[in-house]
């Protein structure tokens, strides 16, 4: 266990066991770059120390700027090192994007964590530009008009070596990724959709299940992206037949942020997917 | 006053380059910096003493200030010798990383090329963006010409790393003024400035004994980190004096945190900051050579401001003008507004002028007549050179 019980988690937030996960992995030798985000309460005040790695917690647009110098540092001490910046979905993909980008154009040596909880959930449940089409939050009150910033195939577009996708659902699928990203050199990412009870309306008890749901309708798809290839990963791959996956409305009914969806968006999100699934077809045929 | 000492090497160099010169003797092994005018000729100098292996260092060529900031600030944390340059916009957009890198007093050195602020668009100079970072926990200091600039540099990276201090430090020279002007330098041998500055020990990243940098904070802490960073700051005062006689020892120019010219027997006194100091030294001397016992007093040392030194010399004379390139708009000039604070309670009238502003020319001679205007009771309390 490499972060420290009793931390400030809601009761049924992923963010603890997947950031274990993770450092599990990276091992002792790690930093943590960590802007503004639920991370930031979980991990405690100044008195504390919630992890036995360093943490370095950051202004919401820098992390990954903090962290390109955090390894260019450690790589002019000859200390081996893996820098991880660990930062939610509005920290990466909005306010957080133009560093991301530069960094990844740069390819700096880091590995870059998005934990997508699909809205601002630190200050409330804002939209952000990861919620999804439809979801109801306290800026979009009758559900978001616009569809999910499509985060990881942007990053993938800045040719870095490594991609991945992953869910805390499948944490074999999701630590494999991270062993994998652990030990090539340059820009890695990893984007873990993450489930929140509050945020996502649902019972605290279901967190896995909303998260596995989301895998098996086909509207997270697991894969990898190696030196611009993309790979489907764990479960994914059996979906590309539609057959195999389970109907979006299964994982939209059992949280309430999506409560107030008509028929029509549902099917509307139900052929976004099928085209995404399309797509991936395409791809990896 | 400079004089020749035996183990300078004189060269002519812009302000730019001669920073650029310092920074490479200072050995910093992570460097971030985003093109601005007037600093972008010191990046592609640094960039080149990069290339040709003259400075072994990681240049990161990040996407803006913003990063630019976070990179040295990441960098610092964890134990290298950082730098990083900009002006204006620049030093705006890095503002929320000012602060941070101050909040977490990381030492690190910044040089800012002192420019104009937009709206509207100046590429000129003026004191607007630096003074507005008055309050972000940084050891502030202002160059009067290149030499100054250079020698500023070197000991920046003392002074910012000192264990007294670990306070971040900024370097102001005016833009275009000093970075484009070609003057003559006395530059150290590379090896005495290694014996000037010792190795960096500063270092929060341990993965033997972790710790959180920058995490949440209780009222009360927070108010603890914000009371050490003002005792730190009081501290840098004595350090910053120390750190100049030993600079000094080695070059024979004088650096304190103020430098005092004709001003032990002034009867007026022209208080100023940065290279317009150059024109005020001019003028205080004409004014002399006509019989008017004027003197020049430079602020070197912004933050910490030496209050005391200010109090002491505003103390002995009947009026003083205190020129402003920055202005805290609704109030009045940025230094102005510190030397009256300094000065209170002496019956002594405190004048002050603003100009120059978004590169507005002043010549010795506008200077010349405010101190005549001031000696005749002309001059009002708040002018502006329009
Ligand atoms: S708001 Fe959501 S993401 Fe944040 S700590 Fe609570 S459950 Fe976790």
């Amino acid at each position: 266990m490499m972060l420290m019980r009793g931390n400030a988690a809601c009761p049924g937030c992923p963010i603890p066991r997947e950031l274990d996960a993770l450092l599990e992995v990276t091992g002792k030798n790690t930093v943590l770059v960590v802007p503004a985000s639920c991370t930031t309460v979980i991990m405690g005040d100044s008195k504390g120390m919630p992890s036995k790695v360093p943490v370095i917690h950051s202004a919401f647009a820098a992390s990954a700027a903090i962290a390109s110098g955090v390894k260019s540092a450690l790589d002019a001490r000859g200390e081996k090192a893996t820098v991880v910046v660990w930062a939610g979905d509005g920290g990466t993909g909005d306010i957080g994007f133009a560093s991301l980008s530069g960094a990844a154009e740069r390819n700096e040596d880091i590995i870059y964590v998005c934990y997508d909880n699909e809205a601002y959930m630190n200050t409330g449940v804002q939209r952000s530009g990861l919620t999804p089409y439809g979801a109801w939050t306290t800026t979009t009150p009758s559900g978001k008009r616009e569809r999910k910033k499509p985060l990881p195939q942007l990053v993938a577009q800045h040719g870095v070596p490594y991609v991945a996708t992953a869910s805390i659902a499948y944490l074999f699928d999701y630590q494999a990724k991270i062993r994998k990203a652990k030990d090539i050199t340059g820009f890695r990412y990893i984007h873990l959709l993450s489930p929140c009870p509050p945020g996502w309306k649902f019972d605290s008890s279901l967190t896995v299940q909303v998260a596995k749901l989301a895998v098996e309708t086909g509207i997270w798809p697991l894969y990898e992206i190696e030196d611009g290839k993309l790979r489907l990963t764990s479960v994914s791959k059996t979906l590309l037949d539609k057959a195999n996956r389970k109907p979006v409305v299964e994982y939209l009914k059992l949280q309430g942020r999506f409560a107030n969806l008509s028929d029509e968006d549902v099917k509307r999100i139900q052929n976004d997917v099928d085209e995404m699934w399309e797509e991936l077809s395409k791809i990896v045929s | 006053m400079q004089t020749t000492y035996k183990r300078s090497i004189v060269t002519g160099m812009v302000g730019n380059h001669a920073v650029a010169y310092a920074v490479r003797q200072a050995k910093p092994q992570v460097l971030a910096v985003y093109p601005i005018t007037p600093q972008t000729t010191m990046l592609e100098k640094l960039s080149e003493y990069i290339d040709k292996g003259q400075l072994k260092a990681r240049l990161i060529r990040v996407e803006s200030e913003h990063s630019a900031l976070a990179s040295v600030y990441g960098a610092a944390l964890s134990g290298a010798r950082v730098f990083t340059a900009t002006a204006s916009q620049g030093l705006l957009y890095m503002t929320e990383m000012i602060y941070w890198a101050g909040g977490q007093r990381v030492p690190m050195v910044a040089a800012v090329a002192t420019r104009a602020i937009a709206s509207p668009w100046s590429i000129l100079d003026d004191h607007q963006d630096i003074m507005g970072k008055r309050d972000s926990i940084w050891v502030q200091m202002s160059a009067e010409n290149v030499q100054e600039a250079y020698d500023l540099t070197l000991m920046a990276f003392r002074i910012s790393e000192h264990e007294n201090v670990t306070l971040p430090v900024m370097m102001g020279f005016d833009g275009f003024i000093l970075t484009h002007t070609m003057e003559r330098v006395e530059v150290l041998p590379d090896e005495v400035v290694d014996q000037f500055l010792p190795e960096r020990r500063f270092n929060l990243v341990d993965f033997d004994d972790p710790v959180g940098v920058g995490s949440v904070a209780t009222p009360e802490d927070y108010m603890f980190y914000r009371y050490e960073a003002q005792r730190s700051m009081e501290r840098a005062k004595r350090v910053i004096e120390d750190i100049g006689k030993d600079y000094e020892n080695i070059t024979g120019r004088e650096y304190g945190l103020v430098e005092c010219y004709m001003c032990e027997d002034a009867d007026y006194l022209v208080i100023s900051m940065g290279a317009w100091s150059g024109d005020a030294r001019v003028a205080a001397q004409r004014e002399r050579d006509k019989g008017l016992r004027a003197g020049l007093l430079k602020i070197r040392v912004f933050r910490p401001f030496p209050k005391e030194k200010v109090r002491e010399y505003v103390r002995r004379v009947r009026g003083v003008v205190v020129m402003d390139r920055a202005v805290s708009f609704g109030s009045g000039g940025v230094l102005g507004i510190e030397v009256k604070s300094s000065s209170y309670g002496l019956d002594v009238p405190i004048h002050n002028v603003i100009g120059g502003l978004g590169g507005k020319d002043v010549r010795p001679m506008h200077i010349q007549k405010v101190l005549e205007d001031l000696s005749q009771g002309k001059l009002e309390e708040e002018r502006w050179l329009l």
